[in-house]
């Protein structure tokens, strides 16, 4: 592996995890450093166990074997309020939104700072209404609940309970897909802004180069549960790995083999 | 396929089974006693568990009043049967029947909605969001249930218990042709406290079976629909079968001296 992430100053720190599902290796010895205040975006194939090592920081899911650290403190020894505090640091986009479905709009965007920093609802909502302004949605909007929502809507309001909380760390999980170009890249520039204007540290999954290209400092690229890959955004076209530039450049031929059935 | 292997699994897995729920109970009872509160979602719990199961519970509790009477009346040999029939109608409501049957009814209605609830946000991914966001999903989902169901069910039983003896009155006085005041005289006669406080004792365990059981599996289901629908019954079946073991158990401490 080429590693060409500074690993001082490092926010998150991973190294060699481990996640097996049954019998199917998951992660296998995966290391990865996230710099404090950069974005870092993770690239890779689908099912290649990308949204399973941002559950594994979160401590939703236990790996086998590793480590992981966030500000230096070991998340898999730590007690349950000690992780509890460090995840007050976290917002965290899902893959496929997971809003709280019983809840309004406007309360699932201020739920982190209702529930997690006890603020008042009033002074919430308007927070709420701001964040949701900055996805692009207007107030009307808060007042609806999620199933009454587009796929593309349910993301965005995703994405502004993520941020609601200005946390230290945000994790995208995907966060372009299902959105129209235009909006993707008003998100796109919500998370540079995020990153440039709050200090957060992003990690953010996609498929989306063009997406990555724009939010990312640095890329890293995971196969097979391995990164393969990681170093500055610009260094990604002359990487010389060929797991690397078959995927950007999504071509069907190359070292990753697809298994379809061909007719 | 050797018998006695598959006799060993089953019997490993229903061991796994309880220790994995004893656990489960342990930790919620653990979040019961310490802050943070969320009085909001507790008032919310009362009203679906315990508020919106008050029709089912009061007409279980009257019809099973009306027929205790109607049986006990055919059943004994009508000399003295006023008395007998007021008798055993208030003590087999207010000590068995109202309890078991209001359990019963309640496990149908309330440890399924929230095995549902608690299955559906557990495969759609809305309990972790509930973790990243800071919040305790013991303490947020879990916890305001156990205590709506431990309150509003001896609650409930007492609703069912004035009710059951009243469909025995309703039967009694006006297809049996007893006199209404020695049927009511009678029955304060012979009803004491402890038959009613040990009935809303047993209910608030037969509230805690119905919270857990609802919520661990709730909690534990994976696979999308199938496995709410799953959960869902296993949590029904599950509590009823432990309300009807523990009201065993409890009878005989209750009653045994
Ligand atoms: N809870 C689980 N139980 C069993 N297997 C799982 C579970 N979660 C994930 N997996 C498996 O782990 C592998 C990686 O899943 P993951 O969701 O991390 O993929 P991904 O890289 O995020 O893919 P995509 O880009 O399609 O979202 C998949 O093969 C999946 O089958
Ligand atoms: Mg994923």
């Amino acid at each position: 592996m080429s590693s060409s992430i500074p690993t001082k100053d490092a926010k998150i720190e991973l190294t060699g995890i481990e996640k097996r599902f049954g019998k199917k290796t998951v992660l296998n010895g995966l290391s990865l450093t996230v710099p404090k205040g950069k974005s870092l975006v993770v690239i890779g194939g689908s099912g290649s166990g990308k949204s399973v090592m941002l559950k594994c920081i979160l401590g939703l899911i236990k790996p086998e074997k590793g480590r992981i650290r966030v500000d230096g403190k070991n998340m898999l020894k730590a007690t349950t309020q000690e992780r509890e505090k460090v995840l007050t640091k976290f917002g965290m986009l899902f893959q496929n939104a997971a809003l709280f479905d019983s809840l309004a709009v406007w309360e699932n965007v201020a739920f982190g700072l209702i529930q997690g920093r006890n603020m008042k609802r009033a002074e919430a909502k308007e927070i709420a209404i701001e964040k949701l302004g900055r996805v692009g949605l207007t107030p009307d909007v808060g007042e609806l609940y999620p199933a009454e929502l587009s796929g593309g809507m349910q993301k965005r309001v995703g994405l502004a309970r993520a941020i609601a909380t200005d946390p230290e760390i945000i994790f995208f999980d995907e966060p372009t897909t299902g959105l129209d170009p235009i909006m993707a890249d008003v998100i796109n520039n919500l998370i540079v802004d995020s990153v440039r204007d709050l200090g957060a540290t992003a990690l953010s999954i996609t498929h989306d180069m063009a997406s990555a290209r724009k939010i990312a400092d640095y890329i890293a690229m995971i196969y097979k549960g391995e990164i393969i890959w990681a170093g500055p955004r610009d260094e990604i076209d002359r990487s010389g790995n060929p797991y690397v530039d078959q995927f950007i450049n999504g071509r069907a031929d190359g070292p990753i083999k697809m298994d379809v059935l061909k007719p | 396929m050797n018998p006695l292997a598959v006799i060993g699994r089953v019997v490993i897995s229903a061991l796994g089974e309880t220790g994995r729920l004893s656990v489960f109970t342990w930790r919620g009872l653990s979040h019961v006693v310490r802050p943070p509160f969320y009085w909001r979602l507790i008032a919310q719990q009362m009203l679906r568990i315990g508020y919106f199961s008050l029709p089912v519970v009061a007409l279980t509790a009257f019809f099973t009043g009306g027929v205790l009477a109607l049986q006990i009346y055919h059943g004994s040999d009508q000399f003295n049967s006023e008395s007998i029939v007021a008798t055993i109608v208030a003590l087999g409501i207010t000590r068995e029947l109202g309890p078991v049957l209001g359990g019963l009814m309640v496990a149908g209605r309330a440890s399924a909605a929230i095995a549902a609830e608690l299955g559906t946000m557990r495969v759609t991914e809305q309990i972790d969001a509930l973790t990243t966001l800071a919040t305790n999903p013991f303490k947020y989902l879990v916890v305001p249930r156990i205590i709506a169901a431990m309150v509003t069910l001896p609650l409930l039983v007492f609703v069912g218990d004035v009710l059951g003896i009243f469909g025995g009155f309703v039967v009694g006085t006006q297809s049996l042709d007893f006199n209404a005041g020695v049927y009511i005289k009678t029955t304060s006669d012979f009803l004491e406290l402890e038959d009613i406080t040990s009935g809303m004792i047993k209910s608030a365990v037969f509230g805690l079976i119905i919270a857990m059981l609802g919520c661990y599996h709730g909690f534990n289901s994976k696979g999308g629909a199938q496995g709410v629908g799953r959960a869902t019954t296993n949590a029904v079946v599950a509590s009823s079968i432990l309300i009807l073991a523990s009201n065993y158990v409890m009878t005989s401490l209750f009653f045994s001296s």
